[in-house]
């Protein structure tokens, strides 16, 4: 356990630490959200109505950014090759990083989703659902995510490539996290679309590892 | 009859006939399904447009069907580390983006005359939709990575990850969709075609299905004389 | 949604790009894989005279 627990503070020392941490995802994100009026035009009713969800778009598409460095990094320097090699097995390492990338990158996201909903026009009662609706959802984001990163590790285009791989498995989290807000905003039982969200979340952090470590078994193969 | 056919050679054997002859039940079967198609009479609600069901909804059959060959081929290659179970995942792709494209650009001509538009965001085209995103993600995963066996490895774990996800993307969709649209444009009908349209939908579903075993046997021996011919191209070299 | 008193040639202009572009879409496996599998085999066949010829360096 005291392994996992120093594999854990690595990964989050270096998500958290190196080129700007979660600062370059949270400006993307606010990018996004920023970008959006701009194309739909600025008028409170139209925003007000799509904000609760594009807060949720925005949020999967700021939670690929980091995702390419995820095991890239390990993986050029040997490190990865060393964990392998090491006591822990990967599905270990595959966790700690999961979890790493959910902090460092997940957590600061669901604390900036509320400002940028409600900065798009979404009600002040929102925010609490906001926020933990984002903060459960970006674990299975995160670990969802990694199976790109791990996957595309050795490809000859990282960050697209993941984008490719990834959007599409970010389908269910995405319609139950906005589902979770809408519900609730307009007054319907919410916690049916809460519970599937946490059920995602908890299978992609049971499932997850596996194949990641799967995935990395193989780049380094 | 798995094990005996994972013998490369036995298997090239056996698809030197076995292909052909699928071939030519599929020409049979397509156009017989093609005349009952045609023969049929028009339905009351849809009209002509009926006609487009029988093109249509097969090859949304096949979508799914060829994903679920994709994913057990998959697991084959990734448990036994079997070359022509590799061989199988990489054929059976392309044949199934073909079937996914050609369920989506016909379900939008059906759509335009049903419904008045040509893309509804409805659960069954959206989940379509998502599986057509999975077999591009497959296949641009696949040409990414340059080492050959290990590009089918990861698009392997890919199609099993996906395997898994189709269902829970195909159960969030359906909620979804309740949750915008409570009215759904589809009839919820079960089995209610009445049987002049039942046998050409069979039959063309049928005809399909022969038509991608063919296929898949025809791209599998490709892939089987492609790795010979790198092989050779090697021993040539070294 | 009843669509009743249309008459067929309404309809055409979906059928038939339908039914030209599912065509065109098998046409397009079908060839695909017929001139896949005969490049390869005639690649192999080719790589095989090559090595069988006389004077070339024996296999491995």
């Amino acid at each position: 356990m005291s392994g996992l627990w120093i594999l854990f503070r690595r990964e989050l020392g270096q998500t958290w630490g190196r080129g700007g941490g979660p600062v370059l995802a949270l400006t993307f994100f606010a990018c996004v959200a920023t970008l959006l009026p701009l194309a739909v035009g600025a008028s409170p009713a139209r925003l007000g109505s799509v904000a609760p969800g594009a807060a949720w778009l925005a949020l999967a598409l700021a939670s690929l950014l980091s995702l390419e460095r995820l095991f890239e990094r390990d993986f050029e320097d040997g490190t990865l090759d060393l964990l392998a090699l090491g006591p822990a097995p990967l599905e270990a390492v595959a966790l700690a990083k999961g979890l790493a990338q959910w902090l460092a990158n997940g957590a600061p996201l669901a604390l900036l989703a509320p400002v940028v909903a409600v900065a798009l026009g979404a009600g002040l009662s929102l925010v609490p659902m906001i926020f933990i609706s984002a903060l459960i959802g970006g674990l299975g984001l995160s670990f969802t995510g990694g199976i790109g990163a791990a996957l595309s590790l050795g490809s000859r285009r990282g960050g697209v490539l993941i984008a490719v791989i990834v959007l599409p498995l970010f389908a269910p989290p995405v319609i139950f996290g906005a589902g979770v807000i809408d519900a609730y905003a307009s007054g319907l039982d919410w916690r049916p679309a809460l519970g599937f969200l946490s059920a995602y979340s908890l299978a992609a952090l049971a499932l997850g590892p596996l194949a990641m470590a799967a995935a990395c078994r193989n780049a380094l193969s | 009859m798995f094990q005996a056919l994972a013998n490369p050679q036995r298997f090239m054997a056996f698809s030197r006939w076995a292909a052909p002859l699928l071939a030519v039940i599929a020409a049979g079967l397509l156009s017989w399904g093609l005349w009952l198609s045609f023969s049929a009479p028009e339905d009351y609600q849809q009209g002509a447009t009926v006609r487009l069901m029988f093109i249509h909804v097969p090859a949304a059959y096949m979508a799914m069907f060829c994903y679920a060959c994709l994913g057990a081929a998959s697991l084959m290659g990734l448990v036994f580390r079997h070359v022509l179970a590799d061989a199988a995942a990489r054929a059976c792709a392309p044949l199934g983006a073909g079937f996914t494209a050609l369920a989506l650009i016909t379900g939008m001509l059906w759509g335009r005359p049903m419904w008045g538009t040509w893309w509804v965001w409805d659960a069954r085209v959206t989940s379509v939709l998502v599986l057509f995103l999975f077999y591009i993600g497959y296949m641009a995963l696949q040409a990414a990575i340059d080492d050959e066996t290990r590009a089918t490895r990861a698009s392997g774990i890919l199609a099993l990850v996906g395997l898994i996800n189709l269902p829970i993307v195909k159960f969030s969709v359906d909620w979804w969709n309740t949750l915008h649209q409570p009215a759904s444009v589809f009839r919820k009908g079960g089995p209610s075609l009445p049987p002049e349209f039942l046998w050409p939908l069979g039959v063309m579903a049928l005809a399909y299905m022969a038509l991608f075993g063919a296929l898949w046997l025809v791209r599998i021996r490709a892939e089987v004389w492609r790795k010979r011919a790198q092989s050779l191209a090697l021993q040539a070299a070294g | 949604m009843s669509m009743t008193g249309l008459d067929y040639a309404k309809y055409a202009i979906f059928i038939w790009p339908a039914v030209a572009v599912t065509a065109a879409v098998l046409a397009w496996m079908v060839t695909d894989s017929l001139l896949r599998a005969r490049y390869w085999q005639k690649k192999v066949q080719a790589l095989e005279a090559e090595r069988a010829r006389p004077g070339a360096k024996p296999a491995p």
